[in-house]
């Protein structure tokens, strides 16, 4: 093969590019057997369903594109809720209680980024403690309350659309962080950075990478957004309570891993994770449309996180396998690190 | 940095270094003596604390939680993690009462049918992990999900009750022999059992070995991947003891029992001083920890705590222990490089 044709085979096996290809086939599924599947009304619904998962994938993705974890953003949206709604009730007004939670969430991320960077604690071993510490302030706040009645203009933001346009102002948020994110991760020296901590962080501390101040920021990143989408789901539901966004993790994990980013750090990239949200989102619909039970998505959604790691680990180990019978260089073929093409950036 | 501060710290003579010292090594030691003096503390408050009945409550539960933590701690010790004993402890227990109040087993084959459920869940466990080299994290996280699902698509909106199961199943529960909870009875020998095999076998050893370093373990000869798939078998066929025990314990069983319960284990494990990074660890230590989360969540209903405060609790006794292990590890190393400079 000549190297373009080469280069173009090489590009259909892109992470990115299979994704589309199942999310094509998915909307065509959809729309065979629901009619309403192709409307604009059903479009927001299926958006709006997973809005604050997909909002939580984007900082999520630096993280783990850094090597670290973070399992805490679920319990920062019970958190983040829970606060708004007491705050709310005491009277604050909606907008300087909003600016509130947003710090607390900044503050969450500073003491998973501080116990991460600083006191040198796995990130997973972090934000398996901390999880529970803001769940348990969040029932703290609110114990077994329900704050409802917010003003309408902010459960409009919740569950409105933009006039004329069927996409929910959530989804604007999302398009706007997704944007900024992209650029700063693909367009930026810190992005380079970001890629540098991932595939090798002693080496990229050696090339004079501050890798503890990165790290550090994302985890703030991701504390904020957090609480952003603990605002974004008080709005939508038009309430708060201290158990909202319960099991939450778990399916912006898969989002993120199903984007094509790899879970050992290093590699994956933003408009994979954009595409593995839409997936996501239609999937759900299309199930919900054909009264599949929530017990069977919760059950895919498990089933895909597994799968999304297996499959490039095995393409890998193909690959490796492929190598040595070319009689090329020995490579190692161990899943850990290895050398792979199915997503690199 | 840490040359500096091995030089400038020749605090390694100091008492409350040697103590501190002390105290890392012998955690299972300073557990106990930390349990002793809450229960005084709290005893002084709330004397109802001591009392035989509480006791017992205290014990019952944490021997499940314990049983658990054992087979957890197992895993943490190879490097990795189980999340999924949750949704074990919930389906086993479920599906145990279910067949029971359909009268499809026996109450023995519904142990052994429990157990052997928990066993096959956990092999799966492994097979994502060893086979196909997942990050254990991610594995469990996905079929934590995965099995909960199973669960709830089998029980719907259901639940079985007491009144449905077999009359003196759930006497189990509160019998005793010789003034000792069976739970707590079963839950000893188990832990005895672990031990000694951690302790005393070629493949405790080597569970040890794969945990502190997979690499030389390896090329020392042990299969790392067979090594990791039994922890996480031993790991789910405890979780599915844990599950019939949980059934029994609480006798009304949905979908949702159990929710949480990793949290509490993988904070006993962690409390009793098995250090999260692996390698080292004792199970008796996670036992311990078990046993002492259960005495603080009584205490704090004892002494009028309000609930809410539990989860937070757990999530600060987490961070603190593990916290603790990382500084105590990292003065250790320090001052093992000052004794070897001197």
């Amino acid at each position: 093969m000549n190297g373009r044709a080469r280069r173009w085979v090489a590009s259909l096996g892109r992470w990115e590019v299979l994704l589309l290809a199942v999310l094509i086939a998915l909307v065509v599924y959809g729309t065979t057997v629901s009619p309403v599947f192709l409307t604009g009304r059903n479009f927001a619904n299926a958006i709006s369903a997973v809005i604050e998962v997909a909002i939580m994938s984007l900082p999520m993705a630096l993280i783990i594109i850094a090597g670290e974890i973070d399992l805490s953003v679920e319990s920062m949206v019970g958190l983040s809720a829970s606060i708004l709604g007491y705050l709310y009730a005491a009277g604050v007004p909606i907008e300087l209680a909003i600016v509130v939670v947003l710090i607390v969430g900044a503050l969450g991320g500073l003491l998973n980024g501080f116990l991460v960077t600083r006191i040198g604690l796995p990130s997973l071993v972090v934000t398996l403690g901390t999880p529970a510490l803001y769940r348990g302030l969040a029932l703290v706040v609110l114990e077994s309350r329900g704050i409802s009645q917010f003003p309408e203009w902010f459960t409009g933001f919740g569950f409105g659309t933009v006039p004329g346009l069927p996409i929910p102002w959530p989804f604007v948020v999302y398009l706007a962080l997704a944007f900024v994110l992209a650029v700063l991760l693909h367009g930026t020296w810190v992005g380079r950075e970001i890629y540098a901590i991932g595939k090798n962080q002693a080496a990229a501390r050696f090339s004079g990478v501050r890798v503890a101040r990165i790290k550090l920021w994302l985890f703030v990143l991701s504390g904020t957004v957090a609480a952003l989408a603990g605002v974004i789901l008080t709005a939508r539901m038009a309430s708060a309570r201290a158990d909202v966004g319960t099991g939450l993790t778990l399916v912006v994990v898969t989002i993120v891993l199903l984007g094509g980013v790899d879970i050992f750090g290093g590699r994956g990239t933003i408009p994979g994770v954009v595409l593995a949200f839409l997936t996501l989102a239609v999937l759900g619909n299309a199930l919900r449309l054909t009264n599949v039970s929530s017990d069977i998505q919760s059950i895919v959604v498990g089933l895909l996180l597994i799968v999304s790691v297996v499959i490039p680990t095995l393409a890998r180990r193909a690959k490796g396998a492929y190598d040595r019978a070319q009689g090329g260089r020995r490579l190692p073929t161990g899943s850990v690190g290895g050398p792979g093409e199915m997503a690199s950036p | 940095m840490s040359d500096a501060a091995a030089l400038a710290a020749p605090t390694t003579t100091s008492p409350v270094s040697r103590l501190l010292g002390a105290a890392a090594r012998q955690r299972e030691l300073s557990l106990l003596l930390v349990l002793g003096l809450m229960a005084i503390l709290v005893a002084i408050r709330a004397p109802q604390v001591l009392s035989a009945s509480n006791l017992t409550d205290v014990s019952v539960l944490a021997a499940i939680i314990a049983i658990a933590a054992v087979g957890e701690a197992m895993v943490v010790i190879t490097r990795n993690v189980d999340l999924s004993v949750e949704a074990v402890i919930g389906l086993v227990a479920f599906t145990v009462a279910a067949a029971l109040s359909n009268h499809l087993l026996s109450t023995q084959a519904a142990w052994a049918f429990g157990i052997g459920l928990g066993l096959v869940l956990g092999m799966i466990n492994g097979i994502v992990v060893a086979v196909f080299r997942v990050p254990s994290i991610v594995a469990t996280l996905g079929t934590l999900s995965v099995y909960r699902g199973i669960d709830f698509l089998l029980a719907g909106g259901k639940q079985v009750t007491l009144t449905e199961l077999p009359p003196g199943y759930t006497n189990a529960a509160r019998a005793t022999l010789v003034g000792i909870p069976i739970f707590v009875l079963i839950a000893v020998a188990i832990v005895a059992v672990c031990a000694l095999v951690l302790r005393q076998t070629r493949f405790g050893r080597s569970v040890y070995a794969v945990g502190s370093n997979p690499e030389a373990a390896e090329i020392l000869g042990i299969r790392t991947a067979l090594v990791t798939f039994v922890v996480f078998s031993v790991s789910g066929l405890l979780s599915g003891e844990a599950g019939v025990l949980w059934g029994i314990l609480f006798g009304t069983i949905n979908a949702t029992a159990a929710t949480g319960v990793t949290l509490q284990v993988v904070a006993a494990v962690v409390v009793g001083g098995v250090n999260i990074f692996g390698g080292s660890g004792t199970v008796v230590g996670a036992a311990l920890g078990a046993l002492f989360l259960g005495f603080i969540s009584n205490a704090l209903i004892l002494v009028r705590l309000s609930q809410f405060w539990l989860q937070a609790l757990y999530g600060v006794v987490i961070l603190i222990a593990v916290a603790l292990d990382a500084f105590l590890l990292r003065r250790f190393q320090r001052s093992a490089t000052a004794r070897r400079r001197r």
